[in-house]
């Protein structure tokens, strides 16, 4: 009965949908009021159905009733209750229903939020969302239908893939989907300005706290997604250029990209076309890795159950939003310039230079995604593109663009002043110096890059602490007065600099993970010692443990460095019998100096040469733990800005309202 | 010029459209490499049978002027989708007449015969590959794989992974049978 209610609910969504995609535009266009508002109950209508769906296939999952064959295919009754949960978005089904759950909720929050947004745009916004809307629901009803039903129903289920039983992946779906959808609510904003006509610094400030949320959100997504990657797959490394990474990182850059330029348009009243061009084209690519990720057009480790039909219909629905707005761009944008003038050395100037290479990254890792597939369609080769690709792409249009960002924040709008800039960043200049040398110092070995990227690192630190400390007059003025001046600071000023902080912390990471890394892949007896990075590891056997739905082989590594005891480390490899598989559960001791790493790898086939002996995969990786940290700091970051901006939104509010009162006698 | 500029976000995007609709083709699978062996003569290998067993070893002589195509399996006791795969194997060679050959790949020579006493022995001949050697000139990326060499001892078709489940076995029939057509087209 349940499951019926959740199809009945999703039925009764896309119907809501549909009207909502007509009624608020039409209403737009004839300046019809009851019409155009008539979004804001439908909005909230949709989330409410789609929610009811939800929360029954997530209790399908939890008392786990396997008459549904969503549940049946990945869900077990002795999986743990989290995962269970967990489940309900652990399948394509089930995260397509989460995908239109998140999309309906950014279209309530403009409804409910949003009142400082004049009707029109609003109207218009929610029709656009409804559109998205509507193409989605009518995929999961017509093609993925998570309630169908299985007769006779099995015993149990098959389990959910064990790669995915684990907390961090278990969160991960929900954050990712949250920053790509998110974008849709910036697309719709654009695609409506397109429609309209008419894009201002209001649109833009309307715009940006909605960017800057989806950006949050897709920062944690990417950060726990690589955080799983990192501890789960026992590979050692936290970024793998995997296609379906990728296809999640292409929208952060260019979302990134989106957030910069907002300011100019909002601040300058410039840039606008670039700026809708940018927010068309970020969700363009979140809906680019929907496709990637369910059609199988390219080989991933993530890539869900595959069928051509699901992929032409999502191709269509693709062609349908990203041709459909992109022909609306070519038709309208090139009557929307205009806006305030800027020398080449002025802070319009500096975000220019980090929009070309955002969105020169962005080509760049989409070309290597796609070029498998653009190979094998010309030439018939089948190839595929690696991390060296990508490292050597991507790395050089990074480094400049932490360079300009140490220097962006210090220039002023219009025109700046480059001598007075350089002469406060004498300082930093040489602490960097200072600093690199250092580091030249105490890490022999690295390539001459790493210690290029750890200055370019280093000057980002300090040249975004000494802009702050600018702001406050730190040491200028008694402690008192800087402390009082960083309160009234905007809260803005203060996630920028946590958040261009936390990018030159996690930079650090990046650097030394891979440039200083150690790793040892040995053959092991129980009693065997391996010596790495100065900690001598001794392997003492390897034992067989139950879990809840699974059995493991743990091994045990007793760790010392210089004869005194450090700590044990238990690497596990699990095999889950009913879903067929094993995963690695890699052990790690992490410090803020560097991760010792070790995880064992399959020992079945050498068993018969030597019983007992194991193959072990052990790594030392300096600074990984301020990935995690400067990730937190980027989305702390972005918290703090966006709470800032709820304050400020109000402030304006009252002259924009004057100003809409005037807008009628055009 | 403006103009120009803001039509060209859609040209790309509609190449890129044109892309991915080949890429949908269903025949098209991205994860299949093509072995290197297809159409190649089996790889030289000499193999003894597994110590205390009566099925004679395998080598690359046994493998050459066969009538029909012949079908070779890498499996091993220690391997669990092998033991799925056995009972589809042995249907084959029951039901189908298919001639089976196999490689004990990197296996105790008592653990496989416990395996083939346990589960029935469906193999004609079965060489004990004890350092994975053969493994290595088979290429082979893990166990169970299985290949269908024709009569003239040249790789046909090349299955990895357990054949078992519908469309498995399917794929596998579908290869088999197009072996014998050619085979019988050519003699």
């Amino acid at each position: 009965m349940i499951p019926e209610i959740g199809q009945f609910a999703l039925a009764l969504a896309l119907s809501i949908a549909v009207i909502q995609s007509i009624v608020p535009i039409l209403g737009a266009a004839r300046g019809n009021i009851l019409w155009m508002q008539s979004a804001r109950s439908s909005s909230i209508a949709q989330l409410i159905f789609i929610g009811i769906a939800f929360a029954a296939l997530m209790r399908s999952f939890v008392v786990s009733d396997f008459t549904v064959r969503n549940v049946v295919e990945n869900s077990n009754s002795l999986k743990p209750m989290l995962f269970k949960v967990a489940g309900s978005w652990g399948s394509h089904e089930g995260s397509l229903l989460l995908w239109v759950l998140i999309l309906a909720a950014f279209g309530a929050g403009v409804a409910l939020f949003g009142s400082n947004i004049p009707d029109g745009l609003k109207a218009r916004t929610l029709s656009v969302q409804a559109w998205i809307s509507t193409g989605f629901l009518s995929f999961l009803l017509l093609t993925s239908n998570p309630f169908e039903r299985v007769f006779p129903p099995p015993p149990d289920g098959n389990d959910l893939n064990p790669l995915l039983q684990d907390v961090g992946l278990a969160m991960h779906p929900p954050l990712l989907y949250f920053g790509y959808v998110g974008f849709s609510i910036v697309f719709s904003f654009a695609v409506a300005a397109l429609i309209e006509g008419r894009v201002d610094a209001a649109w833009a400030r309307w715009v940006r706290p909605w960017t800057l949320a989806a950006w949050m959100s897709l920062t944690a997504g990417i950060a726990l997604g690589s955080w799983w990657a990192y501890y789960e797959l026992g590979w050692g490394g936290w970024w793998f250029w995997d296609p379906v990474e990728n296809v999640s990182f292409m929208p952060w850059l260019l979302g990134t990209a989106l957030l910069h330029s907002a300011i100019v348009t909002e601040k300058r009243d410039s840039f606008k076309s670039w700026t809708i061009l940018l927010a068309i084209l970020t969700f363009s690519l979140s809906l680019l890795g929907t496709f990637i990720v369910r059609s199988g057009v390219l080989t991933s480790v993530h890539a869900f159950a595959v069928d051509p039909q699901r992929g032409l219909y999502i191709l269509g629905l693709l062609a349908l939003a990203i041709g459909g707005s992109l022909a609306l761009f070519a038709w309208r944008a090139p009557a929307m310039e205009g806006g305030g003038f800027f020398k080449p050395i002025s802070r319009e100037a500096g975000l220019l230079v980090n929009n070309l290479l955002l969105a020169a990254a962005t080509g760049t890792v989409l070309f290597g995604t796609l070029y498998p597939l653009l190979m094998e369609a010309v030439t018939g080769e089948k190839i595929s593109v690696g991390p060296p690709f990508f490292n050597a792409a991507f790395i050089p249009m990074m480094l400049p663009l932490v360079v300009v960002m140490g220097i962006g924040p210090f220039l002023s709008w219009k025109r700046a002043d480059l001598m007075g800039v350089f002469q406060r960043l004498r300082f930093v200049a040489l602490l960097t110096g200072l600093a690199t040398l250092a580091v030249w110092y105490l890490a022999e070995g690295g390539p001459a890059l790493a210690y290029l990227s750890v200055a370019i690192a280093v000057w980002l630190l300090f040249a975004t602490l000494r802009e702050w400390a600018g702001r406050i007059r730190l040491f200028d003025v008694p402690l008192r007065d800087s402390l009082r001046r960083a309160r009234h600071l905007p809260r803005a000023a203060h996630g920028m600099t946590l958040a261009h902080a936390g990018l030159a912390l996690a930079m650090f990471g990046f650097i030394g993970s891979s440039a200083w890394k150690s790793e040892e892949v040995v053959f092991v007896r129980p009693g065997e010692s391996i010596t790495i990075a100065g900690f001598d590891v001794r392997f003492d056997g390897v034992e067989q443990v139950r879990g809840p739905n699974y059995f493991a082989d743990r091994g045990t590594l007793v760790v010392s460095r210089d004869g005194d005891p450090v700590t044990v480390l238990y690497p596990e490899r699990r095999s889950y019998p009913v879903a067929q598989s094993t995963t690695t559960e890699s052990a790690i001791r992490s410090t803020l100096a560097g991760d010792l790493y070790a995880s064992l790898a399959s020992p079945a086939s050498d068993a018969v040469v030597d019983p007992g002996a194991w193959t072990l995969r052990i790594l030392y990786e300096p600074l990984v733990f301020f990935i995690w940290m400067g990730s937190t700091l980027l989305i702390l970051g972005g918290g703090l800005s966006l709470s800032d901006r709820r304050l400020r939104v109000g402030a304006p509010r009252r002259r924009i309202r004057a100003a809409a009162q005037t807008t009628p006698a055009e | 010029m403006g103009r120009i500029l803001a039509a060209l976000p859609i040209l790309i995007a509609l190449v890129f459209g044109a892309f991915f609709l080949w890429g949908l083709n269903p025949d098209r699978d991205p994860s299949a490499i093509p072995s290197v062996l297809i159409s190649q003569p089996a790889p030289e290998f000499d193999l003894p049978a597994i110590e205390g067993m009566d099925t004679p070893g395998l080598s690359r002589a046994d493998l050459a002027g066969n009538p029909a195509p012949v079908v070779v399996n890498v499996f091993a006791s220690w391997c669990v989708p092998c033991r799925a795969e056995h009972a589809v194997l042995t249907r084959f060679v029951e039901r189908d007449g298919v001639r089976l050959f196999g490689i004990n790949y990197k296996d105790k020579p008592k653990d496989a015969r416990g395996w083939l006493e346990n589960l029935g022995n469906p193999y004609e001949k079965i060489g004990s590959d004890l350092n994975g050697r053969a493994g290595i000139e088979w290429g082979i990326s893990g166990v169970p794989e299985t290949f269908i060499i024709s009569g003239d001892g040249t790789v046909l078709y090349r299955y990895v992974g357990p054949i078992v489940g519908e469309k498995a076995e399917e794929e596998f029939t579908t290869a088999l049978v197009q072996a014998r057509a050619a085979a019988g087209a050519g003699s």
